[in-house]
């Protein structure tokens, strides 16, 4: 069948696409030297074009230092997968701040909202602002969802997830999405007492019904759960897909029992900072897009360090996974602070690196 | 006005090195207080005045789109200059300065901002940031000290050329942004070499690119988009920037030209400690007394000496600090400079006349006894340039 080839160029335009183009040149010509957006976002911050924000439509106490903040993502959201998080820009003090999240509500919300669970940690600047000062209403930047900490479209036949305090988040995400397709699940939480459990009713009562067998581990009274105790909670671990999230060590343990046991492919992590081992021996540190130059000590990261300089530093998860906080290191020596490897750059050398695991091992120049 | 060093009076002889320094300590504790306690506040104060500003200008050119009617062109040119006077000062000029990077919203950064202004933010940022707020008022290397087209200190050395001068400062007034630009691109200096200068040819393409969108929106689209108004928006468009060229220039002069401000030599800051440049900077100019509004209109640059001090720090937060500073001043016997608009503009501009003649013409030819001594003074006016005399040579190297 012959068919008709559309040739780019004037005459394929539609009429409409054309006169639409003409309205929005017309409006750069007028709103420069910003852009018609700046003026748009006075009225319509949400609208699809915009850049990716959303507002706080509630904010829901979970538990004495948890809340679950319901957010109004703007047009631009794409949508997640269950187990993934977001990043999100919230002005503490004036100062925007950002962090990653993990998504709490089921992917297929209907009414498009999201959810994060925040725990609020002791001395946390954002996580307290979250959980004690965020009001409805508020505008908050964000990122597209990301993460890889998901079931990755399958079902498995058994599923465990070992989860502990704020790590119950992204399980949850999973379990809200999922929860009907997965056949035989075990959660194993652990919490300091049974009114520290977040998502507790919610948790026991899908455990009533028999959607899940639910272990809840409290700690105050039991103690933390090791990863002898977990294999004799859950005698057929080796047969379960499982997912973890939670504390440094807990995660540690049991990545070196699956090791061990030789099926180190059946585990899935999600660590929410960075286990950081060492420290670099500090430095001048050159931001010289920015023209700002500051005195880093060894332990705080760079990414840290220019944001407290008022540098636009890019960045994602803050804890060395995204890479999207990486820069050019132009000269100089950074240190990885989870390894200690040292990285140099030469006068002139555009060598990448993660800003927010990596601190100044001597004088450094970073190109932002 | 002569270089501090020159004065009979040296108005800082009477500091010890020791006074110096505690005045830097001083004025970093009042910096460190600010900092500290720069929050949600401060930044919700920036983001009304940008949207009020905004607003504000949609307003105007709204209301000019029926400029025909008079009363529509009188309140639609007024809102706009009062708007465009508002992006290049209290939110163009202080974003430019970094002084709300903190807030670390890529909207409102000293790297990414661009304002309604024929100099771009780039080239702006260089020569303003850099060069004038690092030399203030230092003879020979700021070149905001009669931004290189006139004389404004005794030091520098008169030619026939600065006869004109009140002429070349009232143009200068009108055409302001343009001025800057110029001034930016250091037009004088780069226009005989810019066939080899690849730099200048690239920053004069960034001006004339900008030039040319701003012409476009306040010389055609708003004026075509008004229809049968089209031309009284125009004029409407014309004024303002006007308005707005006249107002800048006026407070800008008003910062360093007035009697009272003082001028540094070059050799002067060499080896200057941050408490020396701190009274430098103290001594180098001079502010604007009046209400909250015109404060709010000259971009809180009527506190031109606090923002002199400490040009990173929000602007809504000199009016606060002003008397501390002051205090430091007094303790220290020290003249803060300051006058209301009318005085310092008056001021300015007398500088800018007395200037335009050789130094102490006008008493030379006051006290000549006889009617050829008179006119022997203002023959020589026209005479071949006299050699490079003391205290000259500054400005002629
Ligand atoms: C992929 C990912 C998903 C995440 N999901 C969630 C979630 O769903 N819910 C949630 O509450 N948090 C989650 N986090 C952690 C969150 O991003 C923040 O790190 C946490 O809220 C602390 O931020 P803050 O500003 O309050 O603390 P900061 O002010 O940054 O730090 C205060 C102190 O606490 C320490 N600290 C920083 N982070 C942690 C941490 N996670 N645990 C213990 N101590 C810490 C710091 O070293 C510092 O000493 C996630 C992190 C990642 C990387
Ligand atoms: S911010 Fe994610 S790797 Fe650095």
């Amino acid at each position: 069948m012959p068919t008709t080839v559309l040739r780019p160029g004037r005459t394929s335009r539609a009429p409409l696409t054309a006169l639409r183009e003409g309205a929005v040149k017309l409006a750069e010509l007028v709103a420069t030297p910003l852009v018609p957006a700046d003026y748009l976002d006075m009225v319509s911050p949400l609208r699809a074009s915009a850049d990716l924000c959303g507002r706080i439509v509630e904010v829901r106490r979970e538990t004495a230092d948890a809340a679950t903040v319901v957010l109004e993502p703007s047009g631009a959201w794409r949508g997640h997968e269950p187990g993934q998080y977001v990043r999100i820009g919230v002005d503490v003090d004036g100062v925007r701040l950002w962090r990653a999240y993990s998504l709490t509500s089921p992917a297929d919300a209907r009414d498009g909202r999201i959810k994060i669970t925040v725990k609020a940690i002791p001395d946390g600047v954002v996580s307290n602002h979250l959980v004690r000062h965020a009001r409805p209403g508020t505008i908050v930047q964000l990122d597209q969802a990301q993460g890889d900490f998901t079931l990755r479209g399958t079902a498995p036949a058994k599923a465990l997830f070992v989860t502990a305090g704020s790590g119950i988040t992204p399980v949850m995400g999973m379990l809200r999405s999922h929860g009907a397709r997965l056949e035989d699940v075990v959660l194993v939480h652990s919490a300091p007492t049974p009114r520290d459990v977040i998502f507790g009713a919610e948790l026991r009562g899908l455990a009533s019904t028999g959607r899940i067998r639910l272990v809840e581990q409290h700690t105050d009274s039991g103690g933390m759960l090791d990863a002898a105790g977990l294999a004799e909670l859950v005698p057929d671990l080796a047969e379960r897909e499982t997912w973890a999230c939670g504390p440094a060590g807990m995660l540690d343990a049991i990545e070196q029992h699956f090791a061990d046991h030789g099926f180190p492919e059946r585990l899935h992590t999600e660590r929410f900072r960075a286990a950081v081992t060492v420290a670099g021996d500090g430095g001048t540190v050159t931001f010289s897009g920015a023209s700002t130059t500051v005195e880093a000590d060894g332990a705080s990261t760079l990414l840290d360090v220019g944001e407290a300089a008022g540098v636009l530093m890019p960045s994602g998860c803050r804890m060395g996974i995204c890479f999207g906080c990486v820069a050019p290191l132009r000269e100089g020596t950074v240190r990885d602070l989870r390894t200690g490897e040292l990285t140099t750059a030469a006068p002139g050398d555009d060598v990448r690196i993660q800003t927010c695991i990596s601190a100044a091992a001597g004088a450094c120049d970073i190109d932002l | 006005m002569t270089t501090i060093q020159k004065k009979p009076e040296n108005p800082i002889a009477h500091l010890s090195r020791q006074d110096i320094e505690d005045i830097g300590e001083q004025l970093d504790a009042i910096r460190a207080s600010v900092i500290d306690s720069r929050g949600e506040e401060d930044a919700a104060y920036i983001r009304k005045v940008i949207d009020a500003q905004r607003s504000l200008e949609l307003a105007s050119r709204a209301v000019l789109l029926a400029s025909l009617f008079p009363p529509a062109w009188l309140a639609g040119t007024a809102g706009l200059s009062v708007a465009k006077i508002l992006e290049n000062m209290e939110i163009g000029h202080n974003v430019m300065h970094g002084q709300w990077d903190w807030m670390r919203d890529p909207k409102i950064h000293s790297t990414s901002w661009e304002w309604d202004n024929a100099s771009p933010a780039e080239l702006w940022k260089h020569s303003h940031n850099e060069l004038h707020h690092t030399y203030t008022n230092v003879v020979g290397k700021d070149n905001d000290l009669g931004y290189g087209i006139m004389r404004v200190d005794e030091e520098q050395r008169w030619m026939p050329f600065y006869l004109g001068q009140p002429l070349w400062n009232l143009i200068n007034a009108c055409f302001f942004e343009y001025g800057i630009a110029a001034y930016d691109l250091e037009l004088g200096k780069n226009w005989s070499t810019r066939k080899e200068n690849p730099e200048f040819q690239r920053q004069a393409a960034e001006v004339l690119k900008k030039i040319r969108a701003q012409a476009t929106k306040d010389y055609l689209v708003h004026p075509v988009l008004s229809g049968i108004s089209a031309p009284t928006t125009l004029a409407a468009n014309l004024t303002a920037n006007l308005v707005r060229n006249l107002w800048t220039h006026s407070v800008i002069i008003c910062g360093h030209f007035p009697e009272g401000v003082e001028t540094f030599e070059k050799a002067s800051i060499e080896g200057e400690t941050r408490g020396d440049w701190y009274v430098r900077q103290m001594l180098g100019a001079a502010n604007i007394t009046g209400s909250p509004f015109m404060h709010l209109m000259t971009g809180n640059l009527s506190f031109q000496i606090e923002h002199h001090l400490f040009p990173d720090l929000p602007s809504n937060r000199y009016a606060e600090i002003a008397p501390q500073v002051r205090a430091i001043f007094d303790r220290y016997d020290l003249r803060y400079a300051e006058g209301s608009l009318p005085r310092q503009v008056a001021s300015a501009w007398k500088k800018v006349v007395r200037l335009s003649l050789p130094n102490n013409f006008l008493k030379r030819a006051a006290s000549a006894r006889t009617p050829a001594a008179a006119v022997a003074t203002v023959t020589e006016l026209f005479a071949p340039a006299p050699r490079v005399g003391r205290g000259e040579e500054r400005q002629a190297a």
